[in-house]
């Protein structure tokens, strides 16, 4: 078949207006030849995963920090599977404790990169785990 | 089940299930002999959705057009879908996709479908494959369909011979508006709207554009020009009035769609022969070879296109 771009969106949930953090990680990707989509700020987890379903991408990155991400991540994780998409690799970022970030792997986040996190650890992580997953033959 | 199973794919697409469009759309999008069984499946000459362009300079506001056109169609009970294209870089083959901001307030809408596209290197303000996106829409019972293209400049015309209508977007204060005008590019539109209303230089370029709708030319037909702001909402039932009077016309889509078959035709054609030319010179010569060759001064390209267009008439088809 022909070329297969690694497709991504990028949103932020909750209430806070700061993404510059976003835009930053989406140029990253951008520049490591990724297709991202920018949905901006103060999403809902419902259009989150309605739109992530149907840009049919492979990752879905939020960025918060506002501290909702407790309840914000696992809701967004939550609406992909109501719409048959949990196959949807989904990471996190920004000022989360790290105490909570074993309860957000468990919610189904793959990665969260706190404030240090540079963005070519993003990009890594990103183009590993969809390697993996093309031979995993889970997405074609 | 293979998650790109085409024909599984394009069942799904007719039964309006929305993930299974969404992955049809990747599939078109990726290319390939899966896209044309897909598209071979979901092929319909005459469709009865109808497809407008949107087209325009950056940041004219041709998205935010489109999130009003799309309530205001969601309103006349319809099923809008928008494929909306962005600029892929040419350093890393990666995209921003940026034109769903401004439409997201209709994301959780099962009535409403949303598709962003990079333009993966194709020239002429589309993606190569956005023609099969917005079919795929039309096969999914998505109506009407808008086509957004990137921001143009002055050639970037390709959305005319796929949309059933175009609607230019102009704004007051861009100055190379003259530009368009030198390319004939007035010509595009079926409707030109000039956005920014709210703003300065309005009169100015409404006056720089109907001038240069003199030098239509003979025989075409002459756009309307609606003026409007997204911004303060002026204007904008005029636009909307306008644009669907067009769309339920007795206008000749007819004439429209027979240039779309052509095209269509045209350019399958094309890849295909590209392909199967490509082939033969890798078979026959080697590329790298051949390159090889013309570099030791034994041959040049020209001579080596005419050995592999007498080799393909005796390939067997
Ligand atoms: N003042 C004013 N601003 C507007 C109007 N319409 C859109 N804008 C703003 O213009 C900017 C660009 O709008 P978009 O809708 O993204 O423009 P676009 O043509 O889709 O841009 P590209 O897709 O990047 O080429 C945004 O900041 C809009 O809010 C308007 O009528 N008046
Ligand atoms: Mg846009």
């Amino acid at each position: 078949m022909g070329e297969r771009k690694i497709r991504i969106l990028i949103a932020k949930p909750g209430l806070d207006g700061h993404d510059r953090g976003a835009k930053y990680i989406a140029r990253a990707l951008r520049d490591a030849g990724m297709e991202v989509v920018y949905t901006g700020i103060r999403q809902t987890p419902e259009a989150i995963a309605a739109a992530a379903v149907q840009e049919d991408v492979d990752f879905v990155g939020l960025s918060l920090l506002s501290g909702a991400h407790n309840h914000l991540f696992p809701e967004v994780a939550r609406q992909l599977s109501a719409r048959g998409a949990s196959d949807i690799i989904l990471f996190g970022g920004g000022v989360i404790p790290d105490e909570d970030i074993p309860g957000l792997k468990t919610a189904g986040f793959r990665a969260i990169f706190t404030p240090g996190a540079s963005a070519s650890e993003v990009v890594e992580f990103v183009e590993k785990e969809f390697e993996a997953g093309a031979t995993a033959g889970t997405r074609a | 089940m293979s998650a790109i199973d085409p024909v599984h794919l394009a069942g799904l697409v007719r039964r309006g299930d929305l993930r299974g469009l969404a992955r049809a759309l990747t599939v078109v999008e990726n290319g390939g002999p899966e896209a044309s069984v897909l598209m071979h499946k979901l092929y319909d000459p005459s469709p009865a959705s109808r497809s407008v362009g949107l087209t325009g300079p950056p940041g004219a506001g041709k998205s935010s057009l489109a999130d009003v056109l799309i309530a205001h169609w969601k309103s006349r009970g319809r099923r809008p879908g928008v494929i909306a294209v962005d600029p892929s870089s040419p350093f890393s083959g990666g995209a921003i996709l940026g034109d769903r901001l401004r439409m997201q307030r209709h994301a959780c809408d099962p009535d409403v479908f949303i598709r962003s596209m990079g333009s993966r290197g194709h020239i002429g303000g589309l993606a190569s494959s956005t023609a099969q996106a917005a079919e795929v829409l039309a096969a999914g019972g998505f109506d009407p369909v808008l086509i957004e293209t990137v921001g143009v400049g002055q050639g970037e015309i390709e959305v005319v011979s796929v949309a059933d209508l175009t609607v230019l977007v102009l704004v007051p204060g861009l100055g190379d508006d003259v530009q368009m005008m030198k390319a004939g590019i007035m010509e595009i539109g079926d409707l030109i709207v000039l956005n920014k209303a709210d703003r300065p230089g309005m009169d100015q370029l409404e006056t720089v554009v109907r001038a240069s709708l003199e030098f239509v030319r003979e025989g075409r037909p002459v756009p309307q020009v609606v003026k409007c702001s997204v911004a303060t909402g002026e204007g904008l039932e005029d636009l909307f009035s306008k644009l669907d009077d067009l769309l339920s016309s007795g206008r000749d889509f007819e004439a429209v769609r027979r240039g779309r078959v052509r095209e269509n035709l045209l350019r399958v054609a094309a890849e295909q022969g590209t392909r199967f030319a490509l082939e033969l010179l890798e078979r026959s010569y080697g590329i790298e070879k051949a390159v090889d060759m013309v570099l030791a001064g034994e041959t040049t390209p020209y001579e080596i296109g005419e050995r592999i267009a007498a080799l393909s008439g005796r390939a067997p088809v």
